[in-house]
C-alpha cells in the first residue's frame, strides 16, 4: 500500500537526532512489547509479513507520531484481535484495570499463576528461504525494469523504485513472498534479487553524484530491462 | 529520555499491561519471557559480535574473504548461527550505508537492537535520496569521488558494513581493535577512528 511507512525519498522530517548513550530500552513496557511480538510470531499466531502490514495499517498521523515500540504495540494488538487470540472486550476490561493501577505488573490482573510454555520456533522471522527448485529468471548483470504497481495490500517494492531500470547484482535464493504471505494467500516463494539502481534513475536531476541504491526485490516485481 | 521518546504515557502503559496480562493468562507469553528479553538485549548483545568479526577480518585476510563470501560460516566462529547476513566492504572507491526505508530492518544478531535514530523518518527518508548530504550532517564527509552505495533492507537479508581499518592501528592486535569498532561504523554512518575516546 502507498502508506506513510514507505518513507524513501520523502522530505521534511528534519535532522537525524542521535541520542548519546542511548539505553537499550527507554521504559520496561518497550521490552514487554518486543517480547509479546516475538511470542506471537514464534507461536505462529502471525507471520513477519502480517506483522509489518499490521503496522502499516496504523492511521498515518499516528504512525508518524508514534515511537517504534508504540507502533509494534499497535500492530500486535490489531493482529491478535483480528486472529481471535484476544477479544476487544476483555482487552478493554484489562486496560481499565491497569488504568486504575498504573504501577501494577501484568500478572496483577491474573487470578492464578500463569501457565509456562516455551516458544516453539525462535527463528520464525528469518525462516523464509525455500528450496522449490525454481530457476531464477534473471542472472547477475541482467538489466531489469521494476513494475509500476500500487497494490492496496502489503508490498516490499518501495514507491521510489517503481517503474525504474536497474541491474541484477545477485540472486539471494528462493524466498517467501510478502505480498501474499501478509494476506493469508500462502508463501508463494520466488527468487529474490539484489538489484542495483543508479541514483540518477531514482532521483533524476536531483540525484547526488556517484551514488547507487541496492534493493532486495522479488522476481514478480521485475520485468526484463531490454 | 531523548527527544524521540517523549512519553511514558499512562495510556500506552495500560494498553501494554492489558495485552501482556491476557497473553500470560492464555499461555502465549511465558512468565519469565520479558525478563529474559531484557537480560538478553541489555547484557548479552550490542554491537559485539559484528565488531569482533570485523576485527578478525582486519587481521586475517582469509577470514575477511570468508566473512564477505559466506558470512554464516564466518559468524559460526563466534557461536552465532545467522544465515541472512550480507557483509559489504568499504574501500577507497566505495562507502556503504545501510537503511530500511519501509520499516526498520536491522541485523539484530550481530549489532543488537537498533538505535532510535535508525528507526525514525528523518533517517529512513533521506538515506536513499541524499545520503551524502545526510552523512555530512551526521559528521561524516564522504568525498565525491567515492561512491556511496546504499543498501535498502527490503527483504529478510540483512546488511553490515565492513569498515576500513584506520591508519595508525597497524600495531594493534585483534582484541585491541574490537573496542574501536562502533555500531555506527557497522551501519555506515561513521568511520572507525584510531582512538576509542574519539569513537561514538
Amino acid at each position: 500500500m502507498d502508506g506513510v511507512h514507505d518513507l524513501g525519498g520523502m522530505q521534511g522530517f528534519g535532522p537525524v537526532e542521535r541520542e548519546e548513550n542511548e539505553p537499550v530500552f527507554h521504559a520496561d513496557w518497550e521490552a514487554a512489547v518486543l517480547t509479546m511480538m516475538r511470542a506471537g510470531g514464534s507461536r505462529g499466531l502471525f507471520n513477519i509479513d502480517e506483522f509489518r502490514h499490521g503496522i502499516e495499517r496504523m492511521a498515518p498521523a499516528h504512525y508518524l507520531r508514534a515511537t517504534y515500540y508504540e507502533k509494534w504495540l499497535d500492530g500486535v494488538t490489531r493482529l491478535l484481535i483480528e486472529k481471535g487470540v484476544v477479544g476487544v472486550e476483555e482487552l478493554a476490561a484489562r486496560r481499565a484495570f491497569f488504568e486504575q493501577r498504573p504501577d501494577a505488573p501484568a500478572r496483577a490482573a491474573l487470578s492464578g499463576p500463569p501457565p509456562a510454555r516455551e516458544a516453539p520456533n525462535p527463528n520464525w522471522a528469518q525462516d523464509v528461504i525455500r528450496k522449490t527448485g525454481a530457476t531464477p529468471r534473471f542472472a547477475p548483470g541482467d538489466a531489469v525494469l521494476t513494475r509500476e504497481i500500487h497494490p492496496h495490500g502489503h508490498t516490499r517494492l518501495p514507491r521510489y523504485a517503481r517503474g525504474r531500470r536497474g541491474v541484477v547484482h545477485r540472486c539471494h535464493g528462493i524466498h517467501v513472498f510478502p505480498d501474499t504471505n501478509a494476506h493469508g494467500q500462502g508463501e508463494q516463494p520466488q527468487p529474490l534479487y539484489s538489484v542495483r539502481f543508479d541514483a540518477r534513475e531514482l532521483w533524476g536531476e536531483s540525484a547526488e553524484l556517484n551514488q547507487a541504491v541496492h534493493i532486495d526485490l522479488w522476481e514478480s516485481y521485475l520485468l526484463p530491462g531490454r | 529520555m531523548g527527544k524521540n521518546h517523549p512519553n511514558v504515557d499512562p495510556y500506552i502503559v495500560s494498553r501494554v499491561r492489558a495485552l501482556e496480562s491476557l497473553l500470560l493468562e492464555k499461555g502465549i507469553l511465558a512468565p519469565d519471557a520479558v525478563d529474559r528479553v531484557i537480560q538478553r538485549y541489555e547484557a548479552d548483545t550490542g554491537p559485539m559480535v559484528g565488531a569482533r568479526a570485523v576485527a578478525k577480518a582486519w587481521t586475517d585476510p582469509e577470514y575477511k574473504r570468508l566473512l564477505l563470501d559466506d558470512s554464516r560460516t564466518a559468524l559460526a566462529r563466534f557461536d552465532l548461527d545467522y544465515a541472512m547476513l550480507m557483509v559489504v566492504e568499504n574501500t577507497d572507491a566505495v562507502h556503504n550505508l545501510v537503511v530500511c526505508t519501509l520499516c526498520s530492518c536491522y541485523p539484530w544478531p550481530v549489532l543488537g537492537l537498533p538505535p532510535t535514530w535508525y528507526k525514525m523518518p528523518a533517517y529512513r527518508s533521506r538515506a536513499v535520496s541524499e545520503p551524502r548530504a545526510l552523512l555530512g550532517e551526521m559528521g561524516l564527509d564522504v568525498p565525491e569521488q567515492r561512491e556511496i552505495r546504499v543498501w535498502d533492507s527490503s527483504a529478510e537479508m540483512r546488511y553490515m558494513v565492513l569498515p576500513q581499518r584506520p591508519a595508525g592501528t597497524e600495531g594493534l592486535a585483534e582484541a585491541d581493535l574490537v573496542p574501536l569498532i562502533t555500531r555506527d561504523a557497522l551501519i555506515g554512518v561513521a568511520l572507525v577512528t584510531p582512538s576509542a575516546a574519539a569513537a561514538r
